[in-house]
């Protein structure tokens, strides 16, 4: 998780982590820590860029291998954006998380790395944010003239439009989706193991239960 | 009228516009480049991609985890269990859980077998992309062999669903190894009638040496991967930098080009077929009899024989199928070198029965957006042959 309060509590306590301990040095990193053995970095988004850039020069992380966004709708910084970098001559892989919501642009990396902005464009397409320093921002995946952002946890599944032909306009066309079968969505969460804490629990003091 | 504007001045365009595609069958798929064009040489080339976008990643956060798995074959759907093979392990990592040794080692079979696979379809293409139609007619069947394998293992020739999380979905049926053992004495023949016909052809070699040509720095900053990047001479493989399953335990060389042109692409995907084959041969030898499965009934579901006589089995099997399993909170990048090249899952888990995210990283889109680069004072026919060596598969771009 992303969290920044979830202490790295399943971490072997081996021996000093010094890739850990030198990112952890690196200016702008709030939080350096391991998840499943792999290396993380959370960081204030005005300091991303010379993050970034201090990671590609420094520790020779010369590809960005991916950059994606994760939506979090009830955080009022809403987006996560990742960043998944690699080394091939140190043969090692960092994670920078930053956070930005639907109005503050995140500083781009095409500077940086000639394959960010199709990432970035991406993200744009999906999430709805904004990148700086961005020169083609126009949306990647979506169809042309595509209105809204999918990936954003508040966007429908199924959309708001369905595309078809049209025999009397001779042309496709665009409608608003209309569904022959409501669309199922199947709450798994049950009482019984999916949840840790039921309704009313929480007044009990968690403490004193078996 | 001799008051002429005097700033005005007369500009003869010589550029002009072209669209390629998107139904084009040297786009491989549906994509649509602009080009910019002087003459027969392209100034400008813009790729429009995501005609083929089906919301892969919004819909696998609405389906549990092994309902996520068939997506993946139609990702990549020229090598559907590389896809595979990266989102098992990503659940697994998250699960904490270790596919048992028998399933390791028939998805590295298959693994190879599907990069085998890839490679005969690029290589066969490329050489049709160069003028050749003969050669991806023999290979499409030597292909079909594969797929028989494919078809017998998983019950599909493409959209296998066969790695799961936890192993494979059933095991091998009787006497199939020896017909794999068998196949793999028979191809490098084919493999070197192919090489024959293409490697030294003159025609070939005039429409791909010194095309599209890339440094290793280059290749690099473009986030090149797999065969694209190995073609300019990165030696990088993440079979063996960050083995994963049983790629440790087995040896095979890690072919790489020097000039980073398609030429040298074609000739490291070459290599690499015979480098599967040794590893197909040596998975085939360590193999030994076993669960293909994780044997915890709360991830994998009982046997058929079992439901029958055994209720828990049975509700494990209802529950498994409904419900599915709850992954632990946490998350992970997980990468496999499929057979384009890094081909990985970023997958982040809400502690329910469903990926909060999915985000998959396709090989092909950091090449394509080269294309420009690449492309860049080549003929028209040229960018062809550039986009046949790179190696580039729709589903996984668009997703």
């Amino acid at each position: 998780m992303t969290d920044g309060t979830q202490a790295p509590a399943a971490e072997p306590a081996a021996p000093v982590d010094e890739e850990l301990r030198a990112l952890a040095a690196v200016p702008g990193v709030t939080l350096a820590r391991r998840e499943l053995g792999e290396l993380v970095a959370e960081a204030r988004r005005e300091a991303a860029f010379g993050l970034l850039k201090t990671l590609r020069d420094q520790f020779a992380f010369q590809q960005v291998v991916d950059i994606c966004g994760v939506d979090y709708p009830e955080r009022a910084e809403r987006f996560d954006i990742v960043y998944n970098l690699l080394s091939v001559t140190r043969n090692a892989r960092v994670r920078v998380i930053i956070r930005t919501d639907e109005t503050h642009p995140v500083a781009s990396v095409s500077s940086l790395w000639p394959c960010a902005p199709w990432w970035e464009r991406e993200i744009w397409d999906l999430f709805g944010v904004r990148f700086d320093g961005l020169e083609d921002h126009r949306r990647i995946l979506t169809d042309y003239g595509f209105e809204g952002y999918p990936l954003r946890k508040d966007f429908p599944l199924t959309g708001y439009v369905e595309v078809r032909y049209d025999e009397d306009r001779k042309e496709v066309v665009y409608d608003k989706v209309r569904l022959t079968q409501e669309f199922r969505n199947f709450d798994f969460l049950s009482p019984w193991e999916g949840m840790t804490l039921l309704p009313g629990d929480e007044k009990v003091d968690r403490r004193h239960r078996p | 009228m001799s008051e002429a504007l005097p700033h005005s001045k007369a500009y003869e365009v010589t550029t002009h516009t072209v669209n390629f595609g998107p139904q084009h069958p040297s786009a491989h798929g549906v994509m649509r480049l602009i080009l910019e064009m002087d003459g027969e040489v392209i100034e400008r080339c813009d790729p429009h991609v995501g005609l083929l976008h089906r919301g892969t990643e919004k819909l696998i956060e609405y389906k549990s985890y092994l309902q996520a798995v068939p997506y993946f074959d139609r990702l990549d759907y020229v090598s559907p269990m590389a896809c595979e093979h990266a989102f098992a392990l990503a659940t697994e990592k998250l699960l904490g859980v270790q596919a048992p040794e028998r399933a390791q080692w028939i998805r590295v079979m298959f693994a190879e077998i599907t990069r085998v696979l890839n490679h005969l379809l690029n290589v066969g293409h490329f050489a049709l992309d160069c003028g050749a139609i003969s050669p991806s007619l023999w290979m499409y069947e030597e292909r079909e062999k594969l797929l028989i394998f494919h078809e017998h293992a998983s019950g599909a020739r493409f959209h296998a669903n066969y790695f799961r999380p936890g192993g494979v979905s059933r095991d091998l049926p009787a006497g199939m190894e020896a017909g794999i053992r068998e196949w793999t004495e028979q191809f490098p023949a084919f493999l070197d009638e192919m090489d024959k016909l293409l490697s030294g052809s003159p025609v070939v070699k005039q429409r791909a040496v010194d095309i599209g040509v890339i440094s290793a720095a280059d290749a690099l900053a473009w986030g090149f991967t797999g065969p694209s990047l190995r073609g300019s001479g990165v030696a990088w493989d993440l079979r063996r930098a960050q083995p994963y399953d049983k790629y440790a335990e087995v040896e095979f060389e890690v072919p790489v080009g020097r000039h980073g042109d398609s030429y040298d692409r074609y000739l490291v995907r070459m290599a690499e077929m015979r480098e599967s084959v040794k590893i197909i041969r040596q998975a085939l030898d360590k193999i030994k009899p076993g669960p293909v499965k994780v044997q915890d009934r709360k991830i994998t579901p009982p046997t058929r024989g079992e439901m029958k006589h055994s209720m828990e089995a049975l509700i494990h099997h209802f529950k498994l199928y409904t419900e599915g399993y709850h992954v632990p909170a946490g998350a992970t990048y997980t990468a496999v070198e499929a057979p384009k090249g890094e081909f990985a899952v970023y997958l982040q888990a809400d502690g329910t029965n469903r990926p909060y995210r999915c985000k998959i990283r396709p090989t092909g889109f950091s090449h394509l957006q080269a294309a420009e680069t690449l492309c860049k004072g080549h003929m028209l026919a040229d960018m062809v042959a550039i986009l046949g060596s790179l190696d580039i598969v729709f589903g996984e771009i668009d997703r």
